[in-house]
């Protein structure tokens, strides 16, 4: 079969991440064994590195590709920045993490890569078979990253709980998938679209359980609420670096696949499936904050507040409509920047065996390592969403979307779970800047590549909090190409 | 005739999966699970999907059941205990399961007279299926491989271990079980900081190896 040129450029991201995941494993293979962990770490920040540049050249080539299983559009395109963006932070920061704890093996940059291919193929794809696989190949690296540090008991329990609840999570949206298939004939999420519109009564309910049926599989990958009880012990288990990971890139591309499935192959229908969403949001923003609230466990606390962040970026989901989509993509952007500084600070605290991931070993250090703390008080800042960071825009978008349509409970359950959030958040700082030292905490390695990830990251929130506006006017293009207008 | 093997199969792939599920012996239940891919199989001989039939056949009642029966013999998998049984799960099962079916029973008995049990109408040769594969679902096709490779890549990384990072020698956070295994670089004073005051484990089994490498 003839295949177009301008379809390998359409999946050139794609095409870059496999093969750079390849070289890594064959350089696993053949170099001496000295050398090749930094070989392969360095040829996984150059893949990265290039995957992100192709980004643009992709952009150049928007259209479909493989018979239309494949779109790059705006939001795709926003969608794959950033993911690869995300993994190059991971990179950044798993590099100096991997040498701290001394786990340093190639396997683990091949599989960040073979995930971030995965979750790159969920963005762009237009056919729920390509996003299964995409879903799939993302999952899957994600369980065996879980328990990369197989000498902790700990990491491996992380891995056999996501294994096998995520499988589960996995035969509910397969199965949702089935039945879109029996009421519409079509697996390409815009001819479900139109078929779903010729043939108007009879497959309501067919379409509302298949709905539900896929709604459980993604809202179990995004850790909302009631499918979010595995998040905490999986966060927790997993080495800092893959927590970190977890906990951006895979989010939101389940968000992209999210909103594809939603909007465009059930946007007729919204008025059955909303009342899911909503539930589910109040549920995420309830269940997470609370439950961080009594946390001091960094790794646990995160893990809870990540359920929360799920919850916001549910309402704007609720808040149907170009609004709604925005700001959902918006504050994805500012979640994975936020969400990863405070990781990478915290994997570069945490120290040979993690030994330093409670609260309580932050009391003092303030003063002491003026670089980490002050990354981690502004991702800090942002989570709450103090004005000047991303954070705050983040969230005033959302409740903004969620008041334009009228869903003023929705509104304010989500502001008073912000103020009961800062309580957590804040007390991080406190921690830092106020409590004297009771724990000795030894002087972190010193790793180029972990500043240059906190330092990125922090920039990164200041700059969305301070000058968005390339970056929404992007954002609220695509976010109509999506709707189709 | 096609209604008769239809239920004859059908009939047989439904008493395979209950005998699956009520065998105490892992093995038999295995070889209860070969009798439904079988009985499956020749449904979709009957469908007209030789080409799907055959591969049912090669992977799953060859490769695949192999490979669950090797690991059963080799684990050496006693017989199952009987669960506890909850009085809610029998207050709620039962009746649920009662329901499900009238409600199956229901709907076929509904539709029974619409149906017509066919067979060989569309058959589908195997040429077809490679133009899907390679044309229409290229994509899918390639992804899949991609998918099969972390896999693979997955398994190899969590299996192959080497001495020094057998599972579970280490717990996070917590006290290490033995100071001296762990290649902990300061005094062990502020490495046995038990984080958040949680009780350090100790009731976790020890793995086999990890005897090994304290003797």
């Amino acid at each position: 079969m003839h295949v177009p040129a301008d379809y390998y450029l359409r999946i050139l991201p794609e095409l870059v991440l496999t093969a750079t995941a390849v070289l890594i494993m064959l350089i696993e293979g053949g170099a001496r064994l000295g050398s090749r962990a930094a070989l392969s770490g360095t040829v996984a920040l150059i893949g990265t590195a290039a995957a992100l540049a192709s980004v643009a050249v992709q952009s150049a080539h928007r259209g479909e590709a493989f018979s239309g299983m494949f779109r790059v559009d705006g939001f795709s395109l926003f969608f794959h920045g950033l993911i690869i963006a995300a993994t190059l932070i991971v990179l950044l920061l798993s590099i100096g993490y991997l040498r701290a704890q001394r786990l340093q093996r190639g396997e683990f940059y091949a599989l960040l890569l073979f995930a971030t291919v995965g979750m790159c193929l969920m963005a762009g794809s237009v056919e729920l078979i390509m996003v299964f696989i995409g879903l799939e190949i993302s999952s899957i690296c994600s369980y065996a990253l879980c328990g990369f540090w197989r000498a902790s008991a700990r990491s491996s329990e992380a891995a056999l709980k996501y294994l096998l609840l995520g499988s589960f999570a996995t035969a509910f949206f397969l199965y949702g998938i089935a039945l879109t298939y029996g009421a519409s004939g079509s697996t390409n999420l815009y001819v479900i679209a139109r078929s779903l519109s010729d043939v108007l009564a009879g497959h309501g309910s067919l379409i509302l359980v298949a709905a539900a049926l896929m709604f459980v599989g993604l809202a179990f990958k995004v850790s909302a609420a009631p499918f979010q009880v595995w998040t905490p012990d999986v966060y927790e288990g997993a080495p800092v670096a893959v927590t970190a990971f977890m906990s951006a890139g895979p989010k939101a591309a389940t968000f992209a696949v999210f909103l594809r499935i939603f909007y465009v192959a059930l946007g007729r229908y919204s008025h059955t499936w909303f009342w899911m969403i909503w539930v589910a949001a109040i549920l995420s923003m309830c269940l997470g904050n609370l439950g961080a609230l009594r946390q001091t466990n960094m790794k646990r606390m995160l893990a809870y507040s990540s359920i929360a962040h799920a919850g916001y970026v549910l309402v704007a989901f609720a808040a149907l409509g170009e609004h709604g989509i925005s700001a959902a993509m918006f504050y994805l952007a500012c979640y994975v920047a936020m969400n990863l500084g405070a990781f990478a600070v915290i994997s570069n605290l945490a120290q040979q065996n993690e030994r330093f991931i409670d609260l309580h070993d932050y009391a003092g250090l303030g003063f002491r390592f003026p670089l980490q703390s002050v990354c981690l008080t502004i991702c800090m800042l942002s989570l709450i969403g103090i004005p000047l960071t991303g954070g705050f825009l983040g969230k005033l978008f959302i409740f903004k979307a969620a008041f334009q349509n009228h869903l003023v409970g929705l509104a304010i359950v989500g502001l008073l779970n912000s103020a009961l959030a800062a309580y957590y958040y804040l007390r991080v700082i406190a921690f830092l800047y106020m409590r004297p030292a009771t724990v000795e905490v030894s002087q972190p390695q010193r790793s180029l590549s972990m500043n240059v990830a906190m330092v990125a990251c922090a920039v990164g929130v200041l700059w969305l909090g301070i000058a968005p506006n390339s970056l929404l006017n992007f954002v609220v293009h695509s976010a109509g190409a999506l709707t189709g207008r | 005739m096609y209604p008769v093997l239809f239920f004859i199969f059908a009939g047989l792939a439904v008493a395979g999966a209950i005998s699956l599920l009520v065998q105490r012996q892992p093995i038999y239940s295995a070889l209860s699970l070969v009798a439904v891919m079988g009985a499956l199989a020749a449904l979709y001989l009957l469908l007209g999907a030789e080409f799907v039939a055959a591969i049912q056949i090669i992977v799953y009642a060859g490769a695949i059941m192999v490979l669950f029966v090797f690991v059963i013999m080799l684990l050496n998998a006693q017989p199952a205990e009987a669960p506890g049984r909850s009085r809610v799960a029998r207050a709620l099962g039962y009746p649920l399961l009662g329901i499900l079916i009238a409600e199956l029973g229901g709907m076929v008995a509904a539709h029974f007279q619409n149906v017509k049990l066919t067979s060989g109408e569309y058959v589908v040769h195997v040429a077809q299926i490679g133009d899907a594969l390679f044309r229409s679902y290229l994509l899918p096709f390639e992804a899949t491989s991609i998918l099969f490779l972390a896999g693979i890549l997955g398994a190899v990384l969590l299996a192959a271990h080497t001495e020094d990072e057998a599972p579970g020698k280490l717990y996070i956070g917590e006290a290490p079980p033995e100071p001296n295994l762990i290649p902990y670089d300061s005094t062990e004073g502020s490495t046995t900081y038990n984080g958040a005051g949680q009780p350090v484990r100790t009731d976790l089994p020890a793995h086999p190896s990890s005897e090994e490498v304290r003797s």
